[in-house]
């Protein structure tokens, strides 16, 4: 599984980093830095996070 | 009981938000389930949130863009045709059990019916200036308010809630003059608490809105807003946005408890009707994060949350399973008013006091502000107003966690 998101598009809401902290957080600054390749076994955190985007950032392939 | 088949028939009513993600979900947890998505508008489902900010000031200043600015709220999807059957322009005005009643007079058989029919605007019970009057729900709400945002315009916005505020603040930025009447002693009070409203009023008057607080509108003249008091509002421009009700009409009869939304359990059935389920804006469910008091939640955050659930209920009913005990989710909702960021994480309206933990309130828009809502001691929210994304992140894990811990009396 692979995780991309839309600098452009992220307007860094944080609700990816609350959705699914074991693959999104914060770095020191302040930027948003992921996991871009989990293990399958967190498939169900990604989409959670991706669907909790409210910019549709975060595409999951 | 609703009849157990491995590939259930699922009519979901509803195509915006919480309509697709519970197509999405189910789709997910059963490849097999067979679905219809039935909705209302002609569009396939996309988001509000930005038509009381971007989308209508992309509109108003150039009104043939529509399908550039439709695209953007286009919301993606993962389902193909073949995942689920999209009805658009159709209208559900009634359920039997077993059935899905539709405005043609034909019918849909479904072992499970999903409501996800959402809210619509409510408006003053006045009659007169119907030309000029506004509500803000649909794409089309949008395209015919932007129109009327031409710069120098008097508007009147009735309600200060969340989606008033912002058109208000669009409104300004555009060149507007904006008057907003709101029946509580400040706008955003329920929201925010008293506190943080008054900042955000302020905040608002510094962006040359009028607040006429603790007022009401009386009635609607050829030109102008007659208020109780007897002021008169200039007006042109008339938006109602004094909230929004439950689109419930389709259940009369149902058996269902439809008294706010649509009264469910914590497994989203509603409760009276095994084989209906609800979702989104239209749900009243108890969250165990809090107190268990069934509630309706009008974040965007909501219709993902309650989608997943009530996709997991189907499927673990379907093979002969408990769905899983307690549903918690955290609740959050941001608004965006002249380029400040309001952004909360759980519950403000159940706190009984708030407390400042960053920066200063007198001075927002200016530097971070962090405020967090307490009940009876226990952390409920928090709200950070201009604060950076990672603070607050780092707050309202925290908060999570101190609602997820047994509360220690
Ligand atoms: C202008 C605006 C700004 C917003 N801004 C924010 C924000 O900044 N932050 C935030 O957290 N939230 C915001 N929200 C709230 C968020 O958009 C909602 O929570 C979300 O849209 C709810 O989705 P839903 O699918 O439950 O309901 P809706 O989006 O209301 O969808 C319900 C759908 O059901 C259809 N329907 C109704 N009755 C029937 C029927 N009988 N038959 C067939 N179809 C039917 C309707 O036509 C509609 O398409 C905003 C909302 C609006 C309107
Ligand atoms: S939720 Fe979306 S917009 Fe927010 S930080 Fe994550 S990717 Fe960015």
């Amino acid at each position: 599984m692979r995780i991309e998101v839309d600098r452009d598009a992220c307007l860094l809401h944080g609700q990816c980093v609350i959705a699914a902290p074991e693959l999104f957080s914060f770095g020191t600054a302040g930027d948003l830095v992921w996991i871009a390749e989990p293990g399958e076994g967190l498939r169900a955190e990604a989409e959670a996070a991706a669907d909790a985007c409210p910019e549709q950032a975060i595409v999951i392939t | 009981m609703p009849v157990v088949t491995p590939s259930p028939r699922i009519v979901i009513v509803g195509a915006s938000l919480a309509g697709l993600r519970t197509a999405e979900a189910i789709k997910a947890a059963l490849p097999e389930a067979r679905i219809v998505l039935v909705g209302r508008e002609t569009h396939r489902p996309y988001n509000r949130p930005p038509l009381s900010k971007d989308a209508i000031a992309a509109l108003a200043a150039s009104p043939a863009d529509i399908k550039d600015v439709f695209g953007k709220l286009l919301l993606r999807s993962k389902l193909t045709p073949q995942d689920a059957e999209l009805r658009l322009g159709c209208v559900a005005t009634g359920m039997r059990e077993g059935q899905l009643i539709l405005a043609d007079g034909s019918r849909i058989n479904a072992d499970w019916i999903v409501a996800a029919s959402g809210l619509s605007p409510r408006r003053l019970p006045l009659t007169g200036a119907q030309d000029r009057r506004y509500v803000l729900r649909s794409f089309e709400d949008a395209q015919r308010l932007a129109l009327a945002l031409r710069r120098s315009a008097r508007m009147v916005v009735i309600g200060g809630g969340f989606i008033g505020c912002e058109i208000a603040a669009t409104a300004r930025s555009l060149g507007l003059h904006v008057d907003l009447v709101e029946t509580e002693p400040q706008p955003m009070l329920r929201a925010l608490g008293s506190r943080v409203a008054a900042a955000m009023a302020a905040w608002h008057r510094r962006h040359g809105v009028r607040i006429h607080a603790g007022r009401t509108v009386s009635d609607f003249a050829a030109d102008h807003v007659v208020l109780d008091d007897g002021d008169r509002l200039e007006a042109d421009v008339i938006v109602e946005a004094l909230g929004a009700l439950p689109n419930v009409g389709w259940l009369e009869g149902s058996g269902a408890d439809l008294s706010d939304g649509v009264l469910t359990d914590d497994r989203m059935i509603a409760k009276g009707v095994e084989t209906l389920l609800a979702v989104g804006d239209v749900a009243r469910f108890p969250n165990s994060l809090f107190d268990g008091v069934p509630r309706r939640t009008e974040h965007w955050c909501v219709p993902g949350q309650t989608a997943r659930r009530a996709a997991e209920t189907i499927s673990a009913i379907t093979t002969g399973r408990e769905p899983s005990a307690g549903f918690a989710p955290m609740p959050s909702f941001w608004s965006d008013q002249y380029g400040l960021r309001l952004q909360s994480y759980g519950a403000p309206v159940l706190a009984d006091s708030q407390s400042v933990i960053a920066g200063d309130l007198a001075q927002i828009g200016e530097g971070p502000v962090i405020v967090e809502y307490r009940r009876a001691g226990q952390p409920v929210a928090i709200t950070g107003i201009g604060a950076p994304p990672a603070t607050l992140a780092s707050h309202a894990t925290r908060l999570t966690r101190a609602l997820s811990s047994p509360v220690t009396a």
